[in-house]
């Protein structure tokens, strides 16, 4: 009984075994080798079917029928072996523009690019710019507007110099232009043509697709100017861990010290960085159309590395045809800026309608000193205590605050501000800054701070009002 | 916001300049991929 139990249970294995290997490589005699009504099912089904048995089925010429012949017109191919020649790109073709797309007159690839451009790309991608909307909306209720906590001292410390506004401004303002165009450029057809008709769209598409190109300069101009004039201060440094475990202080109250720039202006820095130089070299891909193609290369050595068997999706395609390089790079291009527009739409709401006195960072370049203190606590020591452990006069960015008591002080209290425009203490008790000068909360300075003769050079300064920074 | 808006000019001047450096220097898209036997702006 129980070899013969052994018996059927090997039977049955071989038998499927037979029928999976049979299932494999279809019989397809019945059409005399061309694709089978299973061929069609199983493609409609969405399962991938081999199609070597019709990418090679191209005709002959070496068996070329005379002229006279039935199919002597043709070479000795029949018209389903040309179109299969065409659609499989094995087809000698003359034409009369350039390049390496110009021969190519079937492009399948196309059509799954089509799809996701259409589905996912569009859905997903304008779901997350909307979920980011919401969530900063449902942000905003929650939290209100993050104010500055202690007493405003109308004075200022210079956090960006001009040039560094400028880069800023040049990035973020050709970045919100890419964005906005490359929107239209993409959902136009979907959402803007139902509404304003074709001829207004084909205006705009135009006009938008002239935008994207050319601005495009500018973003990347830009960000190669931050890099420079910010990567040293973008290090990661062991006071971001305590940062990020504080969340910030967005949630709570308090604030975790920071340098000039805190762990989530770093996360913002490197995002724009590593996802800005995606987008250029994916978008000048774009821009000098099949003159740099980076996926095949890219896939060959995702596919030498193993991911791909190691993650279950197998060999990724080594040879694209020249628009399947675009496409992949559309998309890549497509999906990487949708992330990091999602990013930006943060920075925005932070740097503007989040919180009180984030904005003067980038609009004058000079922010209240008690917001200083309060977000970036390390970087004022940095700024302030450079300037009392020298004997020399105040530099750059702590003359702008010890001027800037003379003319920001609202109230006629120039005077008391005047003599010690330095020194502070947490609740801006001028009376008590006016006796001890350089003497500043525990937090803030330095025992070198205390000593350094600031109140000297601070009367120097304070003395020329007019060279004072403009008011807000 | 002075800054602001000169880096807004700057954007316009460096989109103006690219368009026209590229176009001179025969990057436009029907430069650079119509043959000899084509015959364009005609």
């Amino acid at each position: 009984m129980l070899r013969a139990m052994i018996a059927l249970i090997l039977t049955l294995s071989f038998l499927s075994t037979a029928n999976a290997q049979g299932g494999d490589t279809p019989d397809r005699s019945a059409t005399g080798g061309a694709q089978t009504l299973g061929d069609i099912m199983t493609r409609q089904r969405g399962e991938d079917v081999d199609n070597s048995f019709r990418s090679g089925a191209t005709g002959d010429a070496s068996r070329a029928a005379v002229i006279s012949n039935q199919l002597g017109t043709l070479g000795g191919n029949s018209d389903p072996e040309l179109w299969r020649a065409l659609r499989f790109g094995s087809a000698d073709i003359t034409a009369s523009n350039t390049g390496p797309a110009a021969t190519v007159l079937i492009q399948d690839g196309g059509m799954g690019w089509l799809k996701f451009r259409e589905g996912p790309l569009t859905t997903y991608g304008g779901a997350l710019l909307m979920g980011v909307i919401a969530l900063l909306a449902a942000f905003f209720m929650y939290r209100g507007r993050i104010k500055i906590d202690g007493e405003k001292t109308g004075r200022k410390i210079t956090r960006f110099k001009a040039i560094e506004r400028f880069g800023h401004w040049l990035l973020s303002g050709s970045f919100i232009l890419l964005g906005l165009t490359g929107l239209i450029s993409l959902f136009g057809r979907k959402f803007l043509i139902p509404t304003f008709g074709h001829e207004a769209f084909s205006f705009l598409a135009v006009g938008s697709k002239w935008v994207h190109n050319n601005v495009s300069w500018a973003f990347m101009v830009a960000l190669v100017m931050i890099f420079v004039m910010w990567v040293a201060e973008n290090i990661p440094h062991r006071t971001d861990i305590n940062w990020l475990r504080k969340g910030g202080g967005i949630f709570s109250k308090g604030h975790p010290p920071a340098k000039k720039f805190n762990a989530g202006q770093k996360i913002i820095f490197w995002s724009v960085i590593v996802l800005g130089v995606s987008i250029s070299v994916s978008g000048l891909s774009l821009l000098f159309p099949f003159e740099i193609n980076m996926f095949a290369a890219t896939f060959a050595k995702i596919n030498a590395t193993g991911i791909g068997d190691l993650l279950g999706f197998g060999e990724l395609r080594e040879a694209l045809a020249p628009h399947e390089e675009m496409q992949y790079a559309q998309l890549w291009h497509a999906v990487v800026s949708f992330v990091l527009m999602a990013i930006i739409l943060a920075h925005i709401y932070i740097g503007t309608l989040g919180m009180e006195g984030a904005y003067d960072a980038m609009g004058s370049g000079d922010v209240e000193e008690q917001w200083a203190r309060e977000h970036h606590s390390l970087w004022v020591e940095e700024v302030l205590g450079e300037t009392t452990n020298v004997s020399e006069p105040l530099k750059a960015p702590a003359v702008k605050a010890a001027k800037a008591p003379v003319t920001k002080t609202a109230k006629g209290t120039s005077a008391k501000a005047a003599k010690a425009p330095v020194a502070k203490t947490a609740k801006g008790t001028s009376a008590k800054a006016a006796k001890a000068p350089a003497t500043k909360t525990a937090k803030s300075t330095s025992a070198k701070a205390a000593k350094a003769p600031v109140a000297k050079t601070v009367k120097a300064t304070a003395a020329k009002p007019k060279k004072a920074p403009p008011k807000k | 916001m002075k800054i602001m808006f000169i880096a807004f000019f700057a954007i316009a001047v460096i989109a103006v300049g690219a368009n026209l450096i590229l176009k001179q220097a025969g990057f436009s898209s029907k430069n650079s991929t119509s043959g000899a036997a084509v015959r364009l702006d005609n």
